[in-house]
């Protein structure tokens, strides 16, 4: 496969959306870590949402 | 599960965690099979091997506009209905609009230079495409300075829709005005201009990207989900607190 003379344009538009894509799905993992780890912890505590408490 | 079902966050977390595994098998093969056809694709008789960043400027580019078409929907469901899940639809699909939209912008930009032998014209598609841009930072800008989640979200909501109208002038400014751009040369009147041997991997890797767009969505959904009850716990233990 031949890039031809503008084959450095082609490879920064994928490697822009690889980082950007990269960027995106990254962030979305972090943050679910991050707000698992923050409802166990207040849960630990042995606080519930209104709405799972009894009575 | 009735469909009335999914407006209950607890029943519609349930069934994200439940395919969200399989969105991503999908994307995942979706992508594999769209880049392997793109790279394989035969270069176009006036653009040559450039040709190849269609396959990420066009797919972005739509996903861009049906991010800001999906928040427009969703603000009928805050402003109207007052649904948490709207809002919440609308919040999970403004970072991922935006990044599509930058990726347009950044692909048509490079795409442009050896094209068009510039990087940048202030001609009708490509402002109107900066401006939805500009209009997802603000959105996301309302909802990140909001000191009340309600206010940010109906805020928001309404530059939604008054944004929406930016639309169908990013979709008709090639024929309005006189651009650079090319006219719409997939879904047109008497069929596609494009040769099938480029169509077809255009085509795989627009749903790849929907497919990416869809699991972002709803992964970004989920976060926001967990972030609400977070946010709930935390009064909870709060007013505890002060009571």
């Amino acid at each position: 496969m031949s890039l031809g003379p503008h084959g450095d344009f082609i490879v920064a538009a994928y490697a822009v959306t690889l980082f950007v894509v990269a960027a995106l799905i990254s962030w979305v993992v972090l943050d679910y870590v991050a707000q698992r780890r923050i409802l166990g912890d207040l849960e630990e505590r042995g606080l519930a949402r209104r709405s799972q408490r009894k009575g | 599960m009735p469909i009335v079902d999914l407006a209950n966050p607890t029943r519609f977390l349930a069934l994200v965690n439940r395919i969200l595994p399989w969105l991503i098998a999908a994307t995942a093969i979706l992508f594999a099979v769209g880049l392997f056809r793109a790279m394989n694709a035969p270069d176009d008789y006036q653009q040559g091997a450039t040709v190849k960043i269609m396959f990420l400027h066009v797919p972005a580019a739509w996903l861009g506009m049906f991010g800001w078409a999906l928040m427009s929907v969703a603000a009928l469901g805050t402003l109207v209905w007052r649904h948490p899940l709207a809002d919440v639809a609308a919040k999970a699909a403004a970072p991922i609009g935006a990044a599509f939209t930058f990726i347009c912008l950044v692909t048509g930009s490079l795409w442009g230079r050896p094209t068009w032998g510039t990087y940048w014209v202030w001609d009708a598609r490509l402002t109107s495409m900066l401006v939805l841009l500009v209009l997802y930072f603000g959105v996301l800008a309302l909802y990140w300075t909001a000191e009340e989640p309600g206010r940010g979200a109906r805020a928001a909501a309404i530059l939604s829709l008054v944004g929406a109208v930016n639309l169908p002038i990013i979709k008709f400014s090639v024929d309005w005005w006189n651009t650079l751009h090319q006219p719409a040369s997939v879904f047109r009147m008497g069929g596609s201009t494009i040769d099938p041997a480029i169509l077809a991997p255009l085509l795989i890797m627009a749903l790849a990207f929907t497919f990416l767009f869809v699991t972002l969505h709803l992964a970004v959904m989920r976060n926001e989900i967990l972030r609400r009850r977070v946010r709930s716990m935390r009064l909870i233990q709060a007013q505890e607190l002060h009571a």
